[in-house]
């Protein structure tokens, strides 16, 4: 998905680090890492531990981070748009104008990569990007430790369990889609697509699903 | 054996009454020391009631809570998760500093972000699902 960016800027001091949320673990990630062809880096990220520590809700969300480790721009979607939310369902695909608008904001999202490996542009004052920051509450710290502990009730075996842990966790941190996706998608592959995900999003209403980065 | 997960390791302790365990086994599962002073970590020390010591045994739940992270135990207390307090979460991110993780690439290899230091760095997730 990023090779091509990759390739463009890996000269100038730039890495990609591509993390697959991926609960049913490496195996199941294989098919699409290879088919990407991808030099960057792949890590798999089983426990969500990335959404944990970076307090992400979504993929794909990215994190900008400078040569001194400093987190530059806070976690935001990284350039995925809303249009899919109108797409006909029946033949999956978008209208034209929909498709258009979709990959220009995708470009425009990769330009301002590009602008800030060349040039610094984007990369946010610490005030503003601390300011940007999603907070932790003590619901979303205990999403995690439930879904923690579902991931391995279910992969020791205990579906019933797990399953339990983590609607419960869904329930504490509902903005989480990775939460609630990836039990769905433990429950039965492509059931994170399935009538339950489209139903959730059309409750969003108003809401965004892919808050468009503020750049 | 309970099974003890925290946000980035696993650990199997001969704990008894919930999570009642040696001050050796609560150092190694959550890396505080038991001091007369409390649970102690590098400079920092949390007071513990007297309820949650027992000689030299802790009650590690107690501790936990009264650092602020949720203590979520499986319906056959068997398996016990420790999350990451909200406050410490918040701390690090606050900080700007990104919090370093060791994840593997598809064979296995460890990879960690700190090692990218010099480097401008798009941290990116994906997902299959």
């Amino acid at each position: 998905m990023w090779q091509s960016l990759y390739d463009e800027l890996k000269d100038k001091g730039f890495m990609v680090v591509a993390v697959a949320e991926e609960s049913r673990g490496a195996e199941h990630a294989r098919p699409w890492i290879e088919q990407a062809k991808s030099t960057y880096w792949q890590l798999i990220d089983t426990e969500h531990r990335l959404s944990d520590l970076y307090n992400l809700v979504n993929v794909p969300q990215a994190v900008w981070i400078d040569e001194n480790g400093t987190i530059v721009r806070p976690p935001e979607t990284a350039g995925s748009t809303d249009h899919f939310r109108r797409m006909n369902l029946e033949t999956r695909t978008m209208s034209p104008e929909d498709q258009a608008a979709r990959l220009a904001a995708r470009q425009a999202y990769l330009d301002a990569v590009r602008a800030w490996v060349s040039s610094g542009t984007h990369a946010l004052p610490a005030e503003a990007a601390r300011a940007a920051l999603p907070k932790v509450t003590s619901e979303i710290a205990e999403a995690r430790a439930r879904f923690r502990l579902g991931v391995w009730l279910r992969e020791h075996g205990n579906t019933t369990e797990g399953d339990r842990q983590m609607d419960i966790a869904s329930n504490l941190h509902p903005e989480s889609w990775s939460m609630w996706r990836q039990a769905a998608d433990l429950q039965e592959v492509g059931k994170a697509s399935g009538p339950g995900f489209w139903k959730r999003v059309q409750a969003l209403g108003e809401r965004p699903y892919y808050p468009p980065p503020r750049l | 054996m309970t099974v003890i997960l925290t946000p980035t390791d696993e650990y199997r302790v001969a704990a008894h009454d919930g999570l009642w365990m040696s001050a050796a086994d609560a150092e190694r599962v959550t890396g505080w020391t038991l001091k007369p002073e409390g649970m102690c970590r590098d400079e920092r020390c949390v007071p513990l009631p007297a309820s949650a010591v027992k000689g030299r045994d802790v009650d590690v739940e107690a501790f936990w809570q009264k650092l602020g992270g949720p203590v979520i135990a499986s319906s056959e207390s068997d398996v016990w998760a420790l999350g990451a307090p909200a406050d410490e979460r918040n701390a690090a991110l606050e900080g700007l500093q990104a919090p370093d993780v060791t994840l593997p690439d598809v064979d296995g290899v460890p990879r960690t972000l700190s090692q990218l230091r010099g480097k401008k760095v798009f941290l990116a997730t994906w997902a299959s699902w």
